[in-house]
C-alpha cells in the first residue's frame, strides 16, 4: 500500500520541482477542459504560455505586459509574506492598495494642476502612509483587544471600497467629466504621470518598487534581527515570547510593512497604467496577491516569479480567449486548476511516498 | 435622432465617393468586449444577444471576436491593444470605463476604427453611441403614475450617475402627469446587477408604502419581488415577459443589434466615419415591451399616444415649464433641454424629495 512518511526536514529537490509538475499537470487537466469545450488543447495552451513571450506578432507588446501586471501583485504579495510568515494574516490587502491610491491621488489632485517635481515623491509618501493607516487598524485592535485581524482587515475592504466609490463620485471626480464619477486621468498630467520609465519596457516605479521590496525582504527574512524574529514568531510563538519578542511589536511592524507595500501598489498603479481613480479601478489586485504570496511559497523570489506566472496566465488566457474564442470562465478555472496542483503537489514537499507490502497478520 | 439622418445622408454620399474599403477574401474582423460574463443575465448579455444578431445578419462575411469580464482600466487597455495587433477593423467597447481605454488605444492604432458606449470623448476613429433610455422611462413613470393607489412610488437606482439621474427625473415629471400627488422615493444599491440586493431594495420600498416599483438595475429579482407583494414594476434592459400580465406592466428594452448592423455595413462598405449617436424610441434602440396588466383604458391611450409622440419627436420628455428640484428655474414653457444638459444631469428636479447621495 502507498503510505505517506513526513520528511524530517522539506525536501529541497521536491520545492523545485512541485511548481514544474503543477504547471505540468495543470496542462494536462487544462488541456483535457479545453478538448472538452471543442477547443484545439494545444494551442489553447500554447497561447496561454508561449504566446505573450514569443508570438512574433503579441510578444514584443505582452512581455513589457508581464511587469505591469505582475508589478502590483509582487509588491503586494511580498508585504503579505512578510506577515503570513509572523502567522498574521492580512486578508485586507486590498482595502490598504485602495486607501493608498485615494490618499495618493488626493494629496496629488489637491496641488493640480502643479508641474512641480517634488509632488509626484509626496504623492507616493502619501499613498504608503494612506495604505500603512488602513493596516493599523487591524493592528492596533488586535494588540489592543486582541480582535481577529482576519475579519477586520477584510471587513475594512468593503469600508474602503465604499470610500472609493465616494472619492470617485465625489470628491475626487474629475469637474470635466461631465458629472460622471471618476477623478481626472493622471495620463494627461504629465508632472505626476507614472509613465514606463523606458518607452516599450512596461518598467513603471511600481515595478522598480516591487524588485527592491522583493530585494529588501530577502535581506530582512535571510539576514536581519527583525527577520529572524517575524520567523520565530511564525514558527514558535512561545519560544519568541521567551527569546523576548514583543508580539505586539511583530503584529504592527508586519501588518505596517504589507499596509504600506499595498497603498504603495495602489499609488503606482493609479497614477500608472490605470490612469485614474474610478469606482472599480481596483480589480481585485489585494486578493489575488494572496494567492501570489501562497503560489511563491512565502520566499520573496518565489514570489517575485509567482508574480509573473500569474500575470502569464492572465494575458495569455485573454490572449486564448481572443485568438480561440474561450470562453472567460474556463480561463479562470485554468487558473484555479494551477493553484490546486501546486498545493496538492506541496505535499511531496513535506512527505515521502513510501511503497509497502501490507503485514501478513 | 435627427443628428443620425443627418450623418447617415453623409455617409451615404461618401459610400458613392469612396467605395468598399475590402478587397475580397480580405474578412473584416469585429471584436466586442464586455464587461461583464456574458451571460450576466442583463447589460454585458444584451450587447453579447445584439453581437451575436449582428454575425447572424451578415454571416461569414464578417469575423466575430469577443471577450468577457474584461475589467475596467489598465486591463481594458491591454485587452483592446491584444484586440487591435489580433487584426481586429472594428472594436466595439461596450461600457462606460472603457472610455478612456478606447481614446488610448484609439491613439495608438489609427487604422482601427472603435465604437464606445455611453461615453462622450470621440476621435478620428472613435465614435460614440448610447441610447436615450429616459425616453423609455417617460413611458413607464406615466405607467407607473396611472396605476400607483397609495401615491407612492420606488425607484432602484444603481450609481448617482447623470444616466440614472435622468431616468429619475423622466419618471418622476411623467408619474405626476398621471397623477400630481406622486411621491417618488429612491433607494441607491451601488451595482448594476445584483439579485439579492434587487430583492432587499424592492422590498425596502414596498414597506415604506410604495405599490409600483421601476428598476435601474438589470435583474428580474425586483418583479420576483413585486409578484409577491401584489404590486407593479417593469421590465428593464430586457422584456421580462414572464412576470406579464403582473406584476410587468411593460419593459424598457436594449436594442442594440441595429445599430451594430448598421455599424458593421458601413465598415464593409468603407464609409464608417467617426459618430455620435444617442438614439432612443424613434430609433429601435430604445424598445417599449408590449403593455400588459389591469392598465385603465384612458392610461393605456394616453401612454400609447406618449410613446407614439416621442417616437415620431413631436414631444420631448424633458419640456418646460421644469424647475430645478431648489425652485430656480430650467426650462421655461415649451422649451425643451438641450442634450449637452442631459449630458452631464446632475440636479433633480422639483417635486422629489430625496436628495442626490454624496
Amino acid at each position: 500500500m502507498i503510505r505517506l512518511e513526513r520528511r524530517l526536514e522539506p525536501s529541497r529537490l521536491w520545492t523545485v520541482l512541485t511548481p514544474l509538475l503543477a504547471v505540468a499537470l495543470t496542462m494536462l487537466a487544462g488541456g483535457l477542459m479545453f478538448a472538452l469545450l471543442g477547443k484545439p488543447p494545444l494551442e489553447a495552451i500554447r497561447t496561454i504560455f508561449w504566446d505573450p513571450l514569443f508570438h512574433p506578432q503579441f510578444a514584443s507588446y505582452s512581455r513589457p505586459q508581464l511587469l505591469v501586471k505582475a508589478g502590483p501583485l509582487i509588491l503586494i504579495a511580498i508585504g503579505l509574506s512578510v506577515g503570513f510568515r509572523a502567522g498574521i494574516w492580512n486578508i485586507g490587502a486590498e482595502g490598504q492598495y485602495i486607501m493608498g491610491a485615494v490618499c495618493g491621488a488626493a494629496v496629488g489632485l489637491a496641488f493640480y494642476p502643479s508641474d512641480s517635481a517634488l509632488l509626484f515623491p509626496l504623492m507616493v509618501v502619501a499613498g504608503g502612509l494612506g495604505g500603512w493607516a488602513w493596516a493599523m487598524i487591524p493592528a492596533l485592535l488586535k494588540t489592543r483587544f486582541g480582535t481577529n485581524e482576519i475579519l477586520v482587515s477584510l471587513m475594512l475592504v468593503y469600508v474602503a471600497q465604499n470610500i472609493l466609490a465616494s472619492a470617485s463620485s465625489s470628491w475626487l471626480r474629475s469637474p470635466e467629466g461631465m458629472g460622471f464619477p471618476g477623478s481626472r486621468n493622471f495620463k494627461q498630467w504629465p508632472a505626476v504621470h507614472n509613465a514606463e520609465l523606458l518607452p516599450e519596457t512596461g518598467m513603471h516605479w511600481g515595478v522598480v518598487a516591487a524588485l527592491i521590496a522583493v530585494i529588501a525582504a530577502y535581506v530582512l527574512l535571510a539576514r536581519h534581527i527583525q527577520g529572524f524574529n517575524i520567523r520565530l514568531t511564525g514558527e514558535a510563538p512561545r519560544a519568541a515570547r521567551f527569546a523576548g519578542v514583543s508580539p505586539a511589536r511583530i503584529i504592527v511592524l508586519c501588518l505596517g510593512i504589507s499596509g504600506t507595500l499595498a497603498g504603495l501598489a495602489g499609488l503606482f498603479e493609479v497614477t500608472g497604467p490605470a490612469g485614474q481613480v474610478t469606482i472599480d479601478f481596483n480589480s481585485g489586485y489585494g486578493f489575488t496577491a494572496i494567492i501570489v504570496a501562497f503560489l511563491g511559497r512565502l520566499h520573496p523570489v518565489g514570489i517575485l516569479l509567482a508574480g509573473l506566472l500569474m500575470a502569464l496566465t492572465y494575458i495569455g488566457g485573454e490572449l486564448a480567449q481572443l485568438m480561440l474564442g474561450l470562453p472567460g470562465a474556463s480561463i479562470q478555472l485554468f487558473q484555479g486548476m494551477l493553484l490546486f496542483f501546486l498545493l496538492a503537489t506541496d505535499v511531496f514537499t513535506n512527505y515521502r511516498i513510501r511503497l509497502s507490502r501490507r503485514e501478513v497478520a | 435622432m435627427k443628428r443620425r439622418t443627418l450623418l447617415a445622408s453623409a455617409a451615404l454620399s461618401l459610400a458613392l465617393a469612396s467605395g468598399a474599403a475590402f478587397a475580397q477574401g480580405d474578412t473584416p474582423k469585429v471584436a466586442f468586449v464586455y464587461v461583464g460574463p456574458v451571460n450576466d443575465g442583463g447589460w454585458s448579455q444584451h450587447h453579447h444577444e445584439a453581437a451575436m444578431k449582428m454575425k447572424e445578419h451578415f454571416g461569414d462575411a464578417i469575423e466575430v471576436i469577443e471577450q468577457e469580464s474584461v475589467p475596467e482600466g489598465a486591463d481594458a487597455e491591454r485587452v483592446l491593444t491584444q484586440m487591435a495587433l489580433s487584426g481586429a477593423d472594428l472594436i466595439f467597447t461596450t461600457s462606460f470605463g472603457y472610455m478612456d481605454p478606447t481614446i488610448n488605444v484609439a491613439a495608438k492604432f489609427p487604422d482601427v476604427k472603435f465604437e464606445h458606449a455611453t461615453g462622450y470623448k470621440t476621435a478620428p476613429n472613435v465614435s460614440v453611441y448610447s441610447a436615450r433610455f429616459y425616453e423609455g422611462r417617460a413611458v413607464t413613470g406615466y405607467l407607473a403614475g396611472a396605476m400607483t393607489k397609495t401615491n407612492k412610488i420606488g425607484y432602484i437606482g444603481s450609481f448617482p450617475i447623470p444616466e440614472v439621474i435622468r431616468g429619475i427625473n423622466s419618471t418622476f415629471i411623467h408619474a405626476r402627469k398621471a397623477n400630481p400627488d406622486v411621491e417618488l422615493s429612491v433607494v441607491w444599491i451601488s451595482t448594476w446587477f445584483d439579485p439579492a440586493k434587487e430583492a432587499d431594495a424592492t422590498q425596502a420600498l414596498l414597506d415604506q408604502g410604495a405599490d409600483v416599483v421601476l428598476a435601474h438595475t438589470d435583474s428580474t429579482a425586483p418583479l420576483a419581488v413585486l409578484q409577491k407583494a401584489g404590486a407593479y414594476g417593469f421590465g428593464q434592459a430586457a422584456d421580462m415577459y414572464e412576470y406579464a400580465p403582473e406584476p410587468r406592466l411593460s419593459s424598457i428594452i436594449d436594442e442594440w443589434s441595429p445599430y451594430y448592423i448598421e455599424r458593421v455595413q458601413a465598415l464593409i462598405d468603407g464609409t464608417w466615419e467617426s459618430t455620435s449617436t444617442w438614439a432612443g424610441i424613434g430609433d429601435g434602440m430604445v424598445g417599449i415591451g408590449e403593455f400588459t396588466g389591469p392598465i385603465p383604458e384612458e392610461a393605456l391611450a394616453a401612454a400609447t399616444k406618449m410613446k407614439d409622440d416621442i417616437a415620431s419627436g413631436a414631444y420631448h420628455p424633458f419640456t418646460g415649464p421644469l424647475n430645478k428640484q431648489d425652485g430656480s428655474a430650467w426650462l421655461a414653457e415649451g422649451e425643451v433641454a438641450d442634450d449637452g444638459t442631459l449630458a452631464g444631469m446632475d440636479f433633480y428636479v422639483e417635486g422629489l424629495t430625496t436628495e442626490i447621495p454624496n
